[in-house]
């Protein structure tokens, strides 16, 4: 965890004041609505369908028990008993009073939460590896590195007014899970031949209108260096990038017309004429923000416990342990994924009760600390092994043991149409109905590791263009249409997906997902290769003749 | 659905109402004939041309501290002068999400 400093304290409570005038005089009519927009967006106030919509910010997805028993209070006490996390480490609130946002956001401070920049045109929440910091072999914990980009970018003039929204992520591990090639910025640490620590930096990732995948601009940053070079990214962005367009305006699109060498040469000219601007971080520097994360004090525990022997007959413990436990840094502990993608429930929903219960389990079970993921599943990740059978007997009462991680029904969807005021077609409920079609785990077992993603617009907030299987609503005269991708992945071989033919009605797209998967069942070679695989070796062609063959 | 944040040009076809979103609260509201706002689909002022939507509109943007993001949205009129949504979208807006939400009552 992360203790904040006094000054991260009093820049929250300013805020909330200045927030609380701010309504007090749009609700007066001292501010017009387009005087008052951007104040609201600045934090995390859209207009939905229904109502305000608020989205609090989870920096690199670590919350402790005591802040998630805050987002439960005001699910509770403003909202209508749930929040949707999302995917990208926020959560949201959907049914929140302009006039009580202020409360809200008052009670949020007080154990160090905002909402500052989840919404705007500027440095959204730094994400990072929802293991980060327990997950074996990786580098270093990411998230000293995204404090410190986090304290740099916000509230600084120069990023505040981009031409449009700007998105970093972090991972150290081999396997990411941060999906940093869809950033506009993603940084990969790692270390160089000298063992110095450092980062590959890519740029110009993005899904929406124009999806890409981001590209190396240049293969070792120095740690200490790592501030400076955004900085030289953002001002060649913030020259160049078009404010005319809105739908032209990301980095992504400056990247791909100037070309990643040209972008690059810009942001290396920049970066030396910027010269020593302050922004060098020193030994001192890092070790003071590293010194503000607090790790639990582990115990020396066994690798194989006796309880968990005891428990391997239990047919129900073991399938959710192999599903949702993976291996932690330390001996005899355990990362453990709490599924948020129930059959038959809202994709990454939580409610109140769920929330101030995983509370209580993180207290008892994980240091009283919970990670959220961009998968939209919370994560406890330091749970030690001999307590796995009792925590699983207490997610499974809450409905949180869900054995479907990674598998068909663990589906990335975002509000889409029932909540989302730019939806074209609903998400949830299709999410719903293969929930439901896939509800037989032995099923979704032997299908293996497949990610479904959904998204109700094509600002793909569900990130459909990577899901192996995506899936993108649009309208058409009136009515709810879905294009449907096959082959995407969001991790460190991050592709995008093929269409693989019409779109077909809402009532249809499940059949569809259904016949989609049984080709593939058809086709793989062997029960190990994974959907995406059997997709990249043999193409998109095969599964299209099977599919649409009788439609 | 399209979403009416793009509505550019207005040009009906149809019985359409004003709705917009309540301010304090972000209700879902209907513009009604006495130049005010109701939470009533059935409440609504029905126009029936262009340049009434067009008037309508006018009043009830005049009105911002009222209700926020106003714009036109097609309804249908029922047997007996029931109001009814027009479209999806507005239908979720009027009667809610379609969804399960699995939350205690």
């Amino acid at each position: 965890m992360y203790a904040y400093d006094e000054l991260d304290r009093t820049l929250i409570n300013e805020r909330v004041s200045e927030f609380r005038d701010q309504v007090k005089r749009r609700l007066s009519g001292e501010l017009t609505e387009d005087e008052f927009k951007i104040l609201r967006l600045q934090n995390g106030v859209y207009l939905q369908l229904h109502a305000y919509m608020f989205r609090v910010a989870i920096p690199y997805g670590t919350l402790s028990s005591k802040q998630l028993r805050r987002f439960a209070h005001v699910a509770r006490r403003y909202d209508r008993g749930y929040g949707h996390f999302t995917t990208r480490q926020n959560i949201q609130f959907n049914w929140i009073k302009l006039a009580e946002l202020p409360d809200a956001l008052a009670d949020l401070a007080e154990v160090g939460i905002h909402a500052m920049q989840t919404s705007g045109n500027n440095m959204r929440n730094v994400t990072s590896d929802q293991w980060a910091g327990v997950a074996p072999g990786e580098i270093e914990d990411p998230r000293i590195w995204s404090e410190l980009i986090r304290q740099h970018t916000t509230l600084h003039p120069e990023f505040s007014f981009l031409p449009r929204k700007f998105k970093i992520a972090i991972t150290a591990a081999e396997h990411d899970r941060a999906a940093i090639k869809i950033h506009d910025i993603g940084l990969r640490l790692h270390k160089n031949a000298d063992g110095e620590t450092g980062f590959e930096v890519l740029v110009g990732g993005g899904l929406g209108r124009t999806p890409f995948i981001a590209k190396t601009i240049k293969p070792f940053v120095p740690g200490r260096d790592i501030l400076s070079y955004i900085e030289a990214i953002l001002r060649v962005y913030n020259q160049y990038g078009r404010r005319d367009n809105i739908y032209k305006a990301r980095i992504k699109i400056l990247v791909h017309e100037l070309g990643i060498e040209k972008f690059a040469k810009e942001v290396d000219e920049e970066w030396k004429a910027m010269g020593d601007v302050g922004l060098t971080l020193d030994h001192t520097a890092i070790e003071e923000v590293r010194s503000r994360f607090s790790y639990p004090a582990y115990e020396k525990l066994p690798h194989m416990p006796d309880e968990l022997k005891q428990a391997a007959h239990d047919k129900l413990f073991e399938r959710w342990r192999k599903n949702s436990v993976s291996a932690h840094k330390v001996q005899g502990y355990s990362i453990v994924t709490l599924s948020l993608k129930p059959v038959g429930g809202p994709p990454g929903d939580a409610t109140a009760e769920q929330m101030d219960a995983v509370a209580d389990l993180a207290d008892k079970y994980s240091f009283g600390e919970i990670r959220v993921g961009h998968e939209q599943n919370l994560a406890l990740p330091h749970v030690a092994k001999r307590d796995l059978p009792a925590l699983f007997k207490a997610l499974d009462r809450l409905g949180l043991a869900t054995p479907n991680v990674n598998l068909v029904t663990d589906i990335i969807a975002c509000p889409g149409l029932d909540y989302c005021s730019l939806a074209n077609a609903r998400s949830i409920p299709i999410a719903q109905e293969l929930t439901r079609r896939f509800a037989n785990h032995d099923t979704a077992d032997l299908i293996g590791r497949l990610h479904i993603n959904i998204s109700g617009c094509i600002n793909a907030c569900g990130h459909h263009h990577v899901g192996h299987i995506g899936i993108l609503g649009v309208e058409k005269n009136g009515e709810e249409f879905y294009q449907i991708t096959i082959g995407g992945r969001a991790d460190e071989n991050a592709q995008l997906g093929t269409l693989i033919g019409p779109a077909v009605p809402y009532a249809e797209v499940a059949d569809v997902i259904e016949d989609i998967v049984e080709a593939y069942l058809a086709l793989r070679d062997r029960p190990e290769e994974l959907f995406v695989d059997t997709v990249k070796r043999l193409g998109v062609e095969p599964i299209r003749e099977r599919v649409y063959a009788t439609r | 659905m399209t979403s009416p944040l793009e509505q550019k040009k207005i040009r009906i076809t149809g019985p359409s109402v004003v709705t917009a979103n309540r301010t304090w609260d972000g209700a879902v509201v209907y513009r009604t004939a006495k130049q005010g706002w109701s939470t009533e689909l059935a409440d609504s002022a029905i126009v029936n041309t262009s340049d009434e939507a067009r008037a309508l509109l006018a009043e009830a943007t005049a009105d911002d501290v009222g209700a926020v993001g106003p714009y036109i949205a097609p309804v249908e009129l029922k047997d007996g002068g029931k109001v009814k949504p027009g479209n999806l979208r507005e239908h979720i807006r009027a009667k809610g999400v379609t969804i399960d939400l699995q939350v205690p009552a």
